[in-house]
């Protein structure tokens, strides 16, 4: 049931990232993917009585709370020089 | 190396006991001249001309020893040998190698003294008088030699130096055949002479090459007398060569080809003195062999003595008239050593004055011909005022060559009559018959040059110092050195064989040789004192004088009877192989490179090539399909990144 609910979760969050072109969705999107990890993890803790899936879903908030300021520092900035924040026109780096 | 020293008892000076040293001191002249020559003010010609005087005054010091009645001395030691054969090195030195020793180095230091005047102005001055101090060298290994190869090695430097120095004008071919005229018919004679050698070895059991030792064994019971016999003609065969006999008499007057003082060395010193010496030297050889050898030798004499002075007769290049008069005085020579051990004293002789004057004639027609620019008499005449010293010395050398008392000549040719008188008539008759037309045409020569109208077209002038000296020098000699063999003078002490001799003086053949100069000289100065337009001898001597003119056709017998058959079928052998052999190797190796290069071609165009652009070109391909993928969208780098993940999960699930 719980891991059910984190796949669908990890899903809608694979989803944000791949078809949304506002950046800052696409940053929420990958929280939704991490956060779907953390309530495996919890499951697992719970299911198995190992404490170490706790300890490791908090690392992972911690990671995620660096993440997003670094995201968002760099959407910042790219608004700043390019006046947009979609993803589909930040296409210089090819070939 | 195993010293084998073998002395004579008497006691010796120094400078018999180092006589070697006199054929390295002319060695080293050339290789001094030759290493250091070019760098050296006066471009060398220091060098021989001190070493060579060195040699001059040790070769004095070496006729002292003999003229103080001293004995032979050989000492020798040995140079390799062969089975039992002991090749030696060493020296023998007796009376006629002293004489000829003082000839040879004498001679060739005025040689070496004029040419520095004479060859002033040649662009090859140095390497002149590197080869004129080697030849002087070989010619002196001749005379020292104490063992038959050592002489034979001398003997085979000198037909190089010879070939050297008559084609030293090398620029005209003329010169170029002659010199080369020169080294293969010498080396006719050459040939048999080595036989020879080896007979003489061979006879006596290949233990020694010693001359004396030699000469002993073969006087030895049990040696076959036909085979000494046939062994001494083969030796003999060398002297034909080398002194010009006939009937290999033909390379001497091409040989004038040469420069002026190499004719003089040449005929006066080296080369043609070696025949002569050759047969001294072998004289135990000789007398050993049985009879018919020696009158073998005195026929070919007697034929070359009165051919080549009828030659003279009708010559207009000076130096060739001397030419003839050499190849006629050396068989006069030969012609008294065909007499027997009793002729040694006479002929050598002879060989020792002749050299002086001889010497002095060429150096004066050098002179002479230095000053008018040509070598024909028909372009000189009346330059007795213009040249005196040159003038006198030629005459005094042409009256020493005639036999005018009491000139050099007188001397020796007077003990050579004396001889053959009492040995062998026949031949006294025809020394005395040339004796007469050697005058003559002595007086012809004189006359024609330096008397009359001068007919040249240079301006004649007398000849710088350097070449006046040498000529004043040797017609000294050729005043003096005849009184050596007067009566009651000691050379036959001290040149001999077997021993000594006395000199002996008959009055009537005295009588007889001055009025056979006389009458020769009479009938020329009669015949030549007035110049006419024609030369008055072609109307004494009649078709005599077109036979002599073509050399009674021997040049030209050999042409065509021995060298245009084998140089003709030579040569188109040659152009055979060259055409069909050595042409095919190098088209054939052409072809295979050609062949090699077509398939080295194809596989470096195919598969290296193909190779290298195969690589480039896969390069490219995947590059392109790869970059292909890199749009720039991170969104679609995320989606790959998600398939990927998802194919690696299936398949590690899958496996697992």
């Amino acid at each position: 049931m719980v891991l059910t609910f984190s796949a669908l979760l990890f899903s809608a969050g694979v989803y944000g990232v791949l078809a949304r072109r506002n950046a800052v969705m696409v940053l929420m999107a990958i929280e939704l993917m991490l956060n779907a990890v953390n309530v495996n993890l919890v499951a697992f803790a719970s299911a198995l009585q190992d404490v170490n899936g706790q300890v490791f879903a908090l690392f992972v908030i911690a990671v995620a709370a660096a993440e997003v300021g670094i995201g968002l520092a760099i959407v910042i900035l790219l608004f700043r020089n390019r006046e947009t924040i979609n993803v589909d026109e930040v296409s210089l780096l090819k070939w | 190396m195993v010293a084998q020293v073998e002395e004579t008892a008497t006691a010796v000076n120094a400078f018999v006991e180092y006589a070697w040293v006199i054929p390295l001191l002319a060695f080293g002249a050339g290789a001094f001249t030759l290493f250091f020559g070019k760098r050296t003010p006066g471009r060398g010609a220091a060098y021989g001309i001190l070493l060579i005087g060195v040699a001059f005054v040790w070769s004095l010091g070496v006729l002292w020893h003999f003229v103080h009645g001293g004995g032979e001395y050989e000492t020798a030691t040995t140079w390799f040998e062969i089975g039992s054969l002991d090749v030696e090195l060493g020296i023998l030195v007796d009376g006629i190698t002293a004489a000829m020793l003082v000839v040879v180095t004498s001679v060739s230091l005025m040689v070496h003294i004029y040419s520095l005047g004479y060859m002033h102005d040649d662009e090859r001055f140095t390497w002149f008088f590197v080869v004129l101090s080697l030849f002087t060298g070989a010619m002196l290994t001749v005379v020292v030699a104490s063992g038959l190869i050592q002489l034979l090695v001398g003997w085979e430097i000198m037909g190089v130096c010879s070939y050297l120095l008559i084609g030293h004008w090398w620029e005209e071919k003329e010169n170029s055949d002659a010199a080369i005229k020169a080294f293969i018919t010498t080396r006719v004679g050459d040939v048999p002479f080595m036989f020879g050698i080896f007979a003489l070895i061979a006879a006596t059991g290949f233990e020694t090459t010693n001359i004396h030792e030699l000469g002993e064994a073969i006087g030895a019971e049990g040696v076959s007398s036909l085979f000494v016999s046939m062994a001494a003609l083969l030796v003999f065969g060398g002297t034909i060569g080398k002194s010009a006999q006939f009937p290999l008499h033909v390379w001497l007057p091409d040989a004038m080809a040469g420069p002026t003082p190499v004719s003089a060395l040449i005929h006066a010193a080296t080369m043609v003195a070696a025949g002569v010496y050759l047969v001294a030297r072998m004289m135990e050889v000789f007398v050993n062999a049985d009879v018919w050898v020696l009158q073998t030798v005195g026929v070919i004499a007697a034929i070359t003595t009165l051919g080549a002075a009828l030659l003279a007769f009708v010559q207009d290049d000076i130096k060739r008239v001397l030419a003839y008069s050499t190849l006629s005085q050396l068989a006069y020579m030969v012609a008294g050593l065909s007499v027997g051990e009793a002729g040694v004293t006479a002929g050598i002789f002879h060989l020792f004055t002749h050299a002086f004057f001889k010497a002095l004639l060429f150096l004066a027609a050098g002179s002479v011909i230095h000053a008018v620019h040509s070598n024909n008499m028909s372009d000189m005449g009346g330059l007795k005022k213009d040249m005196p010293i040159t003038f006198w010395t030629f005459v005094i050398g042409s009256a020493a060559l005639a036999g005018v008392v009491p000139l050099a000549g007188f001397w020796s040719k007077d003990e050579l009559l004396v001889v053959t008188q009492e040995h062998t008539p026949w031949l006294f008759v025809v020394l005395l018959l040339v004796a007469v037309m050697t005058a003559f045409y002595m007086t012809r020569c004189v006359l024609l040059t330096f008397f009359g109208r001068y007919r040249g077209h240079a301006h004649a002038h007398e000849s710088p110092a350097t070449m006046t000296g040498p000529l004043l020098f040797l017609a000294a000699a050729s005043i003096g050195v005849g009184f050596l063999g007067a009566p009651g003078a000691p050379f036959g002490k001290w040149v001999f064989f077997a021993h000594p001799e006395e000199i002996v003086f008959h009055a009537d053949v005295a009588l007889l040789g001055t009025i056979a100069a006389g009458v020769g000289i009479a009938l020329g100065y009669l015949m030549y004192r007035d110049r006419k337009e024609r030369d008055p001898l072609v109307g004494v001597l009649g078709p005599m004088w077109n036979v002599l003119q073509h050399r009674y056709y021997v040049d030209a017998f050999y042409m065509r009877a021995i060298i245009y058959p084998i140089r003709d079928r030579l040569s188109a052998g040659v152009d055979w192989t060259n055409r069909y052999i050595l042409d095919g190797v190098v088209n054939g190796a052409a072809m295979l490179g050609r062949g090699f290069g077509v398939v080295i071609n194809w596989i470096d165009r195919n598969v290296v090539d193909g190779f290298v652009n195969a690589t480039g070109e896969g390069a490219n391909a995947s590059g392109g399909f790869l970059r292909s993928l890199q749009t720039g969208n991170v969104q679609w780098y995320a989606v790959l990144l998600f398939v990927g993940v998802l194919a690696l999960t299936i398949v590690f699930v899958r496996i697992a």
